[in-house]
């Protein structure tokens, strides 16, 4: 599996993907998807589904699917070329908006306060949706999610012991 | 703030991110080491959430650069990409082993729950911390149901809605 020839196509295909990625890398997945198994054959339905579901369990942003697929295509080398696809001209864009941001201008700042509500609707979507996932895998999920969302809302503590508490309820009940 | 711990700050964050980094990035930054105000943290989440990209990831450029410049961005974000990257790799390499294991699926399917209601609580207590004036309210919930429900590409819905969320608040601000 492990060939160099696919550095290329690889970097390439996640360039075009990090470039359309507007609303963060869960947005892209079935692009992702369509990209990685079908048109590059690099892995199968499942074995993509696998590495989703890895990465989403692993701690870390949801993006570093794409340096587990870079991983399984062409080793350490795929990974590191893979991640800097997707992240490093996003990151360069990210970097040139925030010099325009430092220049203190105001109808900058309202406009990023129109835009606020936006990424807090969509943390919230995903959030319903993971939960979603879980309720209707195992019911007993819902009141611990339900639970954990009042204790983050609520208290000032680190939101990880909301954490550790699922993984004892998970062992024990689920 | 040291470029140190600029990269223990973003280490941490990537480490325990569990289901999404979201939730520990906004405690680490605002409630624990207080780089940012609940406001000012929740504009520079809006603005890495309409550019391409992750939004955590945008965001770690932009408060990396605020504090230390082009170095402090490059810190942010190593440290927030590394821990998790060495991770993965471990995790890749023996996951066939005991990722099919009865008691190891219950304890994940309870952290992925954990992780979910703790997403939704982050969002909640922003929105309650922030009390946006209602029209951009009204924003925010149509981004939940066009995200949740509808399940919209978010491309699409940040498309629709952005225009319509700087319109408003344009407005506010004229009257």
């Amino acid at each position: 599996m492990s060939e160099d020839g696919e550095i290329g196509p690889l970097v390439l295909a996640f360039l075009a993907l990090s470039l359309v990625s507007v609303g963060g890398g869960i947005a892209v997945l079935p692009e992702m998807h369509r990209l990685v198994v079908e048109q590059h054959g690099w892995m199968d339905s499942l074995a993509f589904a696998k590495r989703f579901a890895l990465a989403q369990a692993a701690p870390g942003p949801n993006i570093m699917v794409v340096g587990l697929i870079g991983w399984h295509v062409a080793g350490a080398t795929g990974m590191f070329a893979a991640m800097l696809a997707m992240c490093g001209p996003t990151s360069l864009l990210a970097y040139a908006v925030a010099r325009l941001r430092q220049r203190d201008l105001p109808w900058l700042r309202l406009v990023e306060r129109g835009l606020v509500p936006i990424a807090v609707g969509l943390i919230a979507a995903s959030g319903l949706l993971l939960a979603k996932g879980t309720v209707e895998e195992a019911t007993l999920a819902l009141p611990l999610a339900a639970a954990c969302t009042v204790f983050v809302w609520r208290s000032s503590r680190s939101p990880l012991w909301v954490l550790v508490a699922g993984a004892l309820y998970g062992a024990l009940l689920l | 703030m040291r470029l140190g711990e600029l990269f223990l700050g973003y280490a941490k964050i990537g480490l325990l991110g569990f289901g999404g980094v979201a939730a520990i990035a906004r405690h680490v930054i605002v409630e624990e080491r207080k780089w940012l105000s609940e406001r000012d943290y929740a504009e520079v989440l809006g603005l890495g959430q309409v550019l391409p990209g992750p939004n955590v990831g945008n965001a770690a450029v932009m408060i990396g650069r605020r504090f230390h410049g082009f170095a402090g961005a490059v810190t942010a974000t190593a440290g927030l990409y590394s821990g998790p990257l060495a991770i993965l790799v471990l995790l890749a390499v023996f996951y066939d082993h005991f990722g099919q294991e009865p008691g190891v699926a219950s304890f994940m399917r309870g952290v992925a729950a954990a992780a979910a209601g703790m997403v939704i609580g982050m969002a909640v207590k922003m929105a309650d911390k922030l009390r946006p004036p209602i029209e951009l309210i009204g924003v925010g919930l149509l981004s939940l149901v066009a995200g949740a429900w509808l399940r919209l590409p978010l491309p699409l819905i940040v498309l629709i809605l952005a225009p319509l969320g700087i319109w408003l608040s344009l407005r506010r601000h004229a009257a």
